[in-house]
Parts: structure tokens; sequence; C-alpha cells
């Protein structure tokens, strides 16, 4: 039996052994991986992020290079601080501070240190770099805006934070990622990948060569260049006219679904948020948070859509079959339903058909048809929930599923909406106000521009979209796909009508352009604020919706000016102009452009944070720029004229 | 004639193919450790893989001269041998080479020498000599004194040389007295001042008190006939002075770094500070070489593909850690063959040794694998950090040459042995 010690002990250490290196080298095993192999350096590459152009050719985004000292803590050896310091330009305890938060970061993995030295700096700091190791320096590209227009189209890079680290391997610590606007939608054209080296280290952090002689290192592929829809001189014009004004402007061509321009006012210029000065003027925007520049109100705004909604009311009210365009309803200077009454400022007795009750915007007209819609068989929640598919068939109510970065759902509300608000009984007359587009309904300023689009186009609306093109890349082809409304065609002459007498008779005649035949549709929308938690009424809101020519449209388009009061005073000016500046390339209606340029609405937005009482609407008067500001505003406006021609 | 050609198949292949393989295995291994960028010359003698070419070429030299003597030589000349052996350690004191803080080597010319490795089978061949011997009864008190003198003498000439490991491998030796017919009572006695040992480190003394206490209870609940009062509080005395006793051999004889390994092992540093300092040190090497082996996965990264072999990351790693070598490059495939191989090859010696008619053979045979078996157990513990640091190499694979001819030397003595079975009677 004795000889079994030993036999026994053989036979049990071979298998304690083989189990743990099972447990090691099979239970264990996290891959192969080079990237995580800290025998291999991994020097970086990058490529040069793709230019944007508009839809013209102009270039708007280019590039300029940046230079990052990069640290890797642990293979930091004992350095003259005091020269370091001095060559950075910065002070011994910003030093340490930095070096410390890198070290907590990660010892082995590299941090940026200094972000985007200028130019001289890197030139006399590259030659000195060799003492000090641990230290290198990153060479990248920082985007450069030719113009200073389009900020919240554009959107911008910055940094990479250690959430998309942990989301997205690409990214490593002090890589450039797009934020916001088209830098985000198309991040991945535009950044193109970086290449990378592979470089085998000893375990004295030296190298010792490439990793088998750069088998698997690759080369940077550089990223594309994109041309957007946007039309450079459209947007600039329209940001020029939404100065010290709040709100958003988007046009689209209708025939294609681009979008034309993007104007969110206010605005800022894209160079503020390039390189070191990007996280100071960034923590700026963001902290401001009663005018929110940040904040695209073309896409993100989500308003009551007011009178412009009438037309959709009108092309339901026609395909269900409950009106026709001769039928009349006289107006009583309101509509009386209950004991309940809605205003209206037609004079009472007058009797509207469907052409002059857009082009008046009759409140009675359109309560009647709403009621019509929604009663039809005597069932006001099917009649609802038929409404409401049929406006959701324009694409308001959700998200477009487009190539922007944000964007707002708004609401357009139906029978399982009102089930919770009413949940025993429900009448047409509950949600009258959905009749003249205030409510319950909810629009942004582009999903009304794409519902215009739809009018224009007679019945139909392709999504609207950012992108022109992608070098050598198609356009997605969701963006060159008809969606078809639940509207035929046939009903859409009568409204377009309407809104033509919108600008030979109606609310928009002030704003007639010669030689073109706009069809457009005011809108004034109360709205309110809670002020120390009182609901308090403030100036209506100005909107325009409108697009032209008539026939084979060239342009749809939705303007919101925030306490702008009615449509035509504020919104109505801006789209007039803009489809002008879009058909003809220039404009005559100097005197709407001198308005805008005048007028400013800043006492408007202060009013809710004085503290004081304040008065709306009727009761208020205008407030006009000083005059530097009006100066500066008249060069920028000489200045795009020169340009144009 | 007939007698002389079958002569060479006496030999037994199967222990030598198994030795080949290690050995050739080994030297890959080496190659993929010790090379230096992309130009290869096997026969840079510069270079360790270049010398252990040379080690290995010079060791079928000495294996044919092995076989070549008769097989009598051995036992007869075990005793000269020996005492030789424990003269070139003597020899060391005064001439001996410091290097990394042992003074274990003789510097001849470019090439140095470390007795140590061939005193282990000079002791293998005196032990089995003394045993063997018609008037030597190892269950005699008089005779274990004398066999353990044989192999302590070594023993503490190598510690004073400050070679640990070597030390421990004497260890080996128990393996083959108890086979021999030492008392049960040295296992019982072994196994509680090792286990003992462990616990008191672990969990300090008086828990290892109250857990003897417990064991010693159960054991005569199921054995009440045998209970023995005053045995038992002898037994308990002895397990707590020893208890005690560990922790001051501890503190007060082990030297700091011995210390410090047995405390990362047992995970008994709480100080970060500390912690820190030894990841820097020893726990550096043992940290990188798992880390190596980790990444071998399954199939290994391919010779000459290791990414921390290639950047020499681990330090050591043709010496002692070559091993983490085989992990990283060949792979949960190539260590399992190493531990097979290793596990078939002391299989293969101990069941050879049991069909030994004499029990000179027997004997050595039995250190033979003793030898290797605490080699192999020790060093591929280490490097997978199941036991504490201790340097000694993995055999017939490290490299170095005293260490591949003290075990060629080893083995092949006893194929002669082995081959000479039938002649002897």
């Amino acid at each position: 039996m004795r000889q079994f010690l030993l036999f026994g002990s053989v036979i049990l250490v071979g298998l304690v052994f083989i189990s743990r290196l099972f447990y090691l080298q099979i239970y264990s095993f996290n891959g192969q991986d080079l990237y995580s192999d800290n025998a291999i350096r991994k020097v970086y590459d990058y490529p040069k992020r793709g230019f944007v152009y508009d839809r013209n050719g102009e270039l708007l985004v280019s590039n300029q290079p940046s230079y990052d000292v990069m640290v890797i803590p642990r293979e930091v050896k004992p350095l003259d601080t005091t020269e370091f310091c001095k060559l950075l330009k910065i002070d011994k305890e910003r030093f340490l501070k930095t070096f410390e938060k890198a070290r907590n970061y990660s010892p082995r993995l590299p941090s940026v240190f200094l972000s985007h030295l200028s130019k001289e700096d890197y030139a006399v700091l590259q030659e000195k770099m060799r003492k000090f190791e641990g230290f290198y320096i990153q060479k990248r590209f920082l985007r450069h805006y030719q113009r200073s227009i389009g900020a919240n189209v554009l959107g911008d890079i910055g940094e990479v934070n250690q959430r998309i680290i942990e989301q997205q391997p690409y990214y490593k610590m002090g890589d450039l990622i797009g934020k916001q606007g088209v830098e985000a939608s198309y991040e991945e054209i535009l950044r193109g990948v970086k290449g990378i080296k592979f470089i085998q280290k000893d375990r004295f952090n030296r190298n010792i060569g490439p990793y088998k002689d750069g088998k698997f290192d690759t080369l940077p592929k550089q990223g594309k260049d994109i041309h957007i829809t946007i039309d450079a001189k459209l947007q600039e014009y329209g940001e020029l006219l939404m100065q010290n004004k709040r709100g958003g402007v988007i046009a689209i061509e209708p025939a294609s679904g681009e979008i034309l321009a993007m104007v969110a006012a206010p605005t800022y210029n894209p160079n503020m948020l390039v390189g070191r000065k990007r996280s100071k003027n960034f923590t700026k925007l963001y902290n401001d948070s009663i005018a929110k520049p940040l904040f695209n109100r073309s896409l993100q705004g989500v308003y009551e859509p007011g009178s412009p909604f009438k037309l959709m009311n009108a092309l339901i009210g026609l395909q269900e079959g409950v009106i026709t365009p001769h039928d009349k309803v006289t107006c009583y200077a309101g509509y009386r339903y209950g004991n309940r009454f809605m205003k209206c400022h037609c004079y009472s007795g007058r009797r509207n058909d469907l052409i002059s009750g857009i082009q008046e915007s009759c409140n009675a007209y359109f309560a009647t048809t709403y009621r019509k819609i929604l009663d039809k068989n005597n069932n006001a929640s099917e009649g609802i929930d038929r409404w409401s598919n049929h406006a959701k068939s324009f694409g308001l109510g959700n998200f477009l599923n487009n190539d922007l970065y944000v964007g707002q759902k708004g609401r357009i509300p139906d029978r399982d909406y009102y089930k919770y608000i009413y949940p025993k009984t429900f009448y047409s007359t509950y949600t009258i106000s959905n009749a003249i587009g205030q409510g319950e309904v909810a629009t942004t300023p582009i999903q009304l521009a794409n519902m215009a689009a739809a009018i224009a186009n007679r019945g139909y609306y392709y999504t609207p979209h950012i992108i022109k093109s992608i070098k050598g890349e198609d356009v997605p082809n969701r963006f060159t796909e008809r969606k078809y409304t639940t509207i035929d065609k046939q009903h859409f002459e009568p409204v377009i009508e309407g809104m033509l007498q919108v600008y030979k008779n109606g609310t928009a005649k002030s704003l007639q352009i010669k030689d073109i035949d706009i069809c457009g549709k005011t809108g004034t929308v109360e709205n309110f604020a809670i002020i120390d938690s009182t609901k308090t009424q403030l100036t209506d809101h100005s909107i325009f919706v409108a697009f032209a020519p008539k026939d084979n449209p060239k342009i749809a388009i939705a303007v919101f000016v925030e306490n702008g009061y009615w449509g035509s005073r504020f919104a109505g000016k801006v789209a007039s102009l803009m489809i002008e500046k879009h058909i003809k390339g220039y404009t005559t209606r100097k005197d709407l452009e001198e308005w805008l340029l005048k007028h400013t609405l800043k006492n408007e937005y202060a009013k809710p944070y004085s503290g004081e009482p304040f008065k709306i609407n009727g009761q208020t008067s205008f407030q006009l720029v000083d005059d530097n500001e009006y100066k500066r505003l008249k060069q920028h406006l000489n200045h795009i004229e020169s340009n144009t021609q | 004639m007939v007698r002389d050609t079958n002569r060479h198949f006496k030999f037994d292949w199967i222990t030598i193919i198994l030795f080949l393989l290690l050995v050739g295995f080994g030297w890959l291994n080496i190659f993929s450790a010790s090379h230096i960028g992309e130009t290869i010359n096997y026969f840079d003698f510069t270079q360790p893989f270049g010398k252990q070419l040379a080690f290995i070429f010079l060791t079928f030299i000495l294996i044919i001269l092995l076989l070549a003597i008769d097989a009598k030589f051995y036992e007869r000349f075990s005793s000269v041998i020996y005492i030789f052996s424990m003269i070139s350690l003597l020899g060391l004191f005064l001439f001996g080479k410091n290097v990394n803080g042992a003074t274990s080597w003789y510097g001849i010319g470019g090439m140095t020498l470390q007795p140590s490795e061939f005193a282990k089978a000079a002791t293998a061949l005196a032990v089995a000599k003394y045993i063997s011997d018609l008037n030597t009864d190892i269950k005699r008190f008089k005779d274990q004194l004398r066999t353990f003198a044989i192999i302590i003498t070594p023993a503490i000439l190598v510690l004073l040389q400050n070679d640990t490991g070597s030390t421990i491998v004497y260890g080996a030796f128990f393996f083959v007295l108890y086979r021999e017919g030492l008392p049960k009572f040295y296992l019982a006695i072994g196994l509680s001042v090792i286990i003992l040992a462990i616990l008191a480190l672990k969990f300090g003394a008086v828990a290892t008190i109250v857990i003897a206490t417990i064991l010693i209870l159960i054991y005569y609940f199921f054995n009440k006939k045998t209970f023995n009062l005053i045995q038992t509080l002898f037994i308990l005395l002895l397990a707590s002075g020893l208890s005690l006793g560990i922790n001051f051999f501890y503190k007060s004889i082990l030297k700091p770094h011995q210390q410090d390994r047995i405390s990362l092992w047992l995970r008994l540093e709480k100080d970060p500070a500390k912690l820190e300092a030894m990841k820097k040190t020893f726990a550096y090497n043992l940290n990188e070489s798992e880390k190596a082996i980790r990444s071998g996965g399954f199939k290994g990264k391919g010779f000459l593909e290791g990414t921390r072999t290639t950047g020499k990351f681990v330090p050591e790693q043709h010496t002692d850690y070559i091993f983490s070598t085989v992990g990283e490059e060949w792979g949960f495939l190539g260590t399992s063959f190493v531990v097979i191989v290793f596990v078939l090859l002391l299989l293969r010696i101990l069941h050879l040794a049991e069909l030994q008619k004499s029990q000179f053979s027997r004997v050595y045979g039995y250190s033979v694998a003793s030898i290797i078996f605490i080699h192999f157990f020790i060093n591929v513990g280490m490097v997978m950090g199941l036991i504490p640091t201790i340097g000694i190499p993995l055999p017939m694979f490290s490299y170095g040459g005293s260490g591949l001819w003290a075990f060629t030397i080893l083995i092949f003595i006893f194929i002669k042995l082995d081959s000479n079975r039938i002649n002897e009677w």
C-alpha cells in the first residue's frame, strides 16, 4: 500500500494542474484581443473628417489641425516640471491636478493632458517632447466653420465621454465625435475610420518594433464629404430675419422633401464650439435656460399649430364627405355650443363657404366642420379615430423618421388619448378646440412645413431630410419614396384655392409678392406660462404656413415666432420674404425686410421674468431695436445682397 | 552476439521518448522566450537558445557515457560520488560565484556550473546505497537518523548558499523513505505540521487550536475504544505549541522576502501600499506569468506569436517561468500536454522502480521520481499561482546546462540500472 502515496500524489497533482489550466485558459479566457493586450502599443492615425457643403456646393465646414498633449501616467518618468509647465503655459498646480485625474482614469491608457495647442506652442513643444517620457502629441482635426450660420443644422464635434467609450469601443479617450446636428447624424460617414499601428512593447515599455511586421496595421480611411440640402444663402437670410425673435423656420422643397433652410432663433456662431473654448462656451449656451440657444425650435419646439391646422380639418371634412366646397356656414361672430361660446373675428351673420372660411380663418366654419367629421356616424369616439388617422397620414403626431439628430412627436389625439380624460361619455364638443388647431393638437415647425409640402404636392410628401448626397453613396431610399396621405387628390384644389385667397384677399393680403402666387395660412395661437404657480396668458404666437408657387411648388414653409401676436405680423413677413428669396434669388419687398430688422420682441420675452404684471396682445406696443443693432443688421443684409449679385 | 544486439532494446524506450519530448519541446519554448527580433539563427551561442542547443548536444554525449558505464559502478561508487559531491558544495564557500544573491555557481571559463543540481543525484545514490544495505532497517530509529543525516547534509549546505528552492527539493526523499518502511507516524506528523502551519498563519493560533481540538474529539467520537486522555492532551499541547511557534517562526526566522511570498499566497497582506510594493517585485512575475498563460486560451497564440513572450513581459521566462510561454503560445492544448507527459514519465519511472529486483535500484528509481515530482509540482504550481513563489527550474524544460545534465544523469543512471534488471541475481 505504501507505494500508492507517491503514485496517488502524482495523479492528484496532474488533475489539479489540468483543472487550474482549464480554469485559466478556457473558463476565464477573455479572448485574444490586440486592443486590450498591454504588450501591444496602439498608435492611432486620425483621418481627415469629411467636409460639409451646401446644396449649391458651397463649402460650409472644413478642418483645421489641432494638437493634443496626451499622457500615459504609468510611463511618465521624473521630469523637469517647471520647464514642461512653461512650455504648455500652465501652472504647476494644474499640472499635478491634471496628472492625478489622468491616473485616476487609468494608469496605462492614454488620456488627454492638454487639448488643442496653438500652432506656435506645438512647434516649440514638438522639438522638446522627447525629453518628457510618457507624454506625446496626438494630431487630430477640429472643425472650421466657413460661415457663421447654421449652428443648429451643422452641429459640432466634441470629446467622447466615458459612457460613449463603453458603448462604442471604437472611440478612445480624447477622440472627437459629432455631438449635434449633421455632425452627429452623419458621424460615421464624416468620421471615416482611424488607422492603427500595433507596436510590440517590452516590459520596460520600450517599442521593439512593429507587431508581426505590421500585418494587422490599418491605414486611416478618410471621412466622406457630404452635401446637405440646405441652401446657405436662404439659411443666412432666414437667420438674419429671425434675429431678436425666438422661434423656428423650416423650408422644404415639396418635390423632394429636401430641407432648404432650418432656422432656430436665437442661434449662435458655430465657431464658438471649436477647440479649447468649446467647453466654456457650451456651458454658457447650455445654461441659458431662458433663450435656450441650443434648443432647436424648428425641430423640437412643440406648439399648438393654431389656424393652419384648419387646412387639415377642411381636407378631412372633404375626404369624409361631410362638407362640400360650396356648403355655407353662418358665423355669429363666433360659435355657440351648449352654453359655451367660441369667438370669431368675422362679423355676425357672415356666411362662409370653404374658400372664404380659410381666407377669413373663420372659427365657426371649422368648428362646424370638425363636429360634422366626428359625429358622422353619431359616434364621436369612432369619429375622432378617423380624424386622427387622416391627420397622422401627414406625418403629424409622430417622429418623421428622418436624418435629423433631434425631433419631437407632437400630438394628434385619438380615442385612446381621450379615454383617460373622459372615461364615461365623449362628445365632439368636448374637443372643439381641435377644430382651430388649439386644445390637444400640438406640432413642431418641421411637421407643419411637411404638411404644407403634402398640400403643395396634392396628397403626398417625401420625408423631410437634410442629406443631399454622400460622396460615392446614394441617399437612403426612404427619402426618395412618396408617402401618400389618406386624402384624395381632388380635395386639395379647393383648400389650395382658399390658401391663395388668404394672400389675395384675406389675412395675409399685405404680404403679397409680385409675380408669385403664394398659398398660405396665418395662425395666431394663444399660449400660457406658469408664473408664480399661476397660469398666465402671454402674447399670442405668430404662425404662418405657406407654399409657392401655387402650381409646381418650389418651396413649402412653416414659420413660428414666439409671442409675435397675429400670424401676418411677424411669421407671415418672414415666410413671404424667404419664399421670394428662394424663388427669385432676390427680394423686392424691402418694406417687409426693413420692418423685420427694426422690430424686436425682447421686451415680450422679458415680461414673464420681470416679476411684475404685464399686458399682452392688443395692449402691447412695438419695440424697435437700437441704432447700433439696426446698423449691424442692415450691414449684414447689404452683405448678403452684395453676395447675391 | 545475440546478446549484444538485444542490448539496445533493453533500455526503457518509453522513458527515453518522454524525456526527449520534454527536452525538445522545452527548447522550442526557450527559443521563443529568448530570441530577439526577426532574424533567426538557431546557433547563436551568445543567446540562451543557442547555448541550450549546445547543452542538449552535450547531453547526448553524456547519455552515451552514462549508458556505457557498467551498472554495478553506480552502486559500488555511490559513497565516493556522494562525498565528492558534498566537497563540491563545500567548495562553493571558498570559490563560489554569486548570482542573484545565491552563491551556487562555479565559474569555469565563460561557463557556470551549479553543483547543487548534481548533488541531488549523488544524494539519491547514497540514500539508495544506505537503505539497501542488509544491515539497515529503516524502521529502526538509529538508521532513520543516519538516513536523515545523508539527506540533510546537502540540504543545509545549499540553504547556507541562499538557495532555498533546492533545499525544499530534499523533502522529496520523504516519499522514498516512506515507501521503504518509514513509520506512518512521520507521515501523520508531516501532514499535521503543514496543515497546522497554514491554518495558524491564515486564521491565527487560537482558531487553529480550537479546530484541532474539535477534530480530535470527532476522531475519538468514532473510535471510542482507543481514547486515551493523556495521549490526547499531549497531542493537543503539541498542536498548540506548533500553532504558536509557527507565528514566531514566520515573523522572526523567515526573511522578509520569504514572509512576503507566503503572505501574498495566503492573502494575509491587507496594507495596500505593501501590496503595491509586492506587485512591483516578485508578484509582478507571478501576475505577468498568470496573465500570459491566461491569454493563450485553448489553442494558444502559436509558436513565436506570443505577444507577452515576445515583449519579455515575464522576467526569467526562459528559466523558472518557461511554463508561461507554453501557456501563451500553445494554449491549453500545450500546457495539458506538458502536464500529461510529466505525469506519464513519473508513473513510468515509478512503475519500473516497483519492478526492480534489487532494493538499490528500486530506492534509486523512487528517488528519481520523487525529485522530478517535487520540481514539477513546485515549478508549475508557482507559475500558475497555486503555491508561493519558490525559484526552482522545470526539469528538462527550463534553460540551464547544469539542470539539464543533472536530470539527465538522474534519469539515465536509472535507465541503465533498469536495463540491468535481468542480469541481477
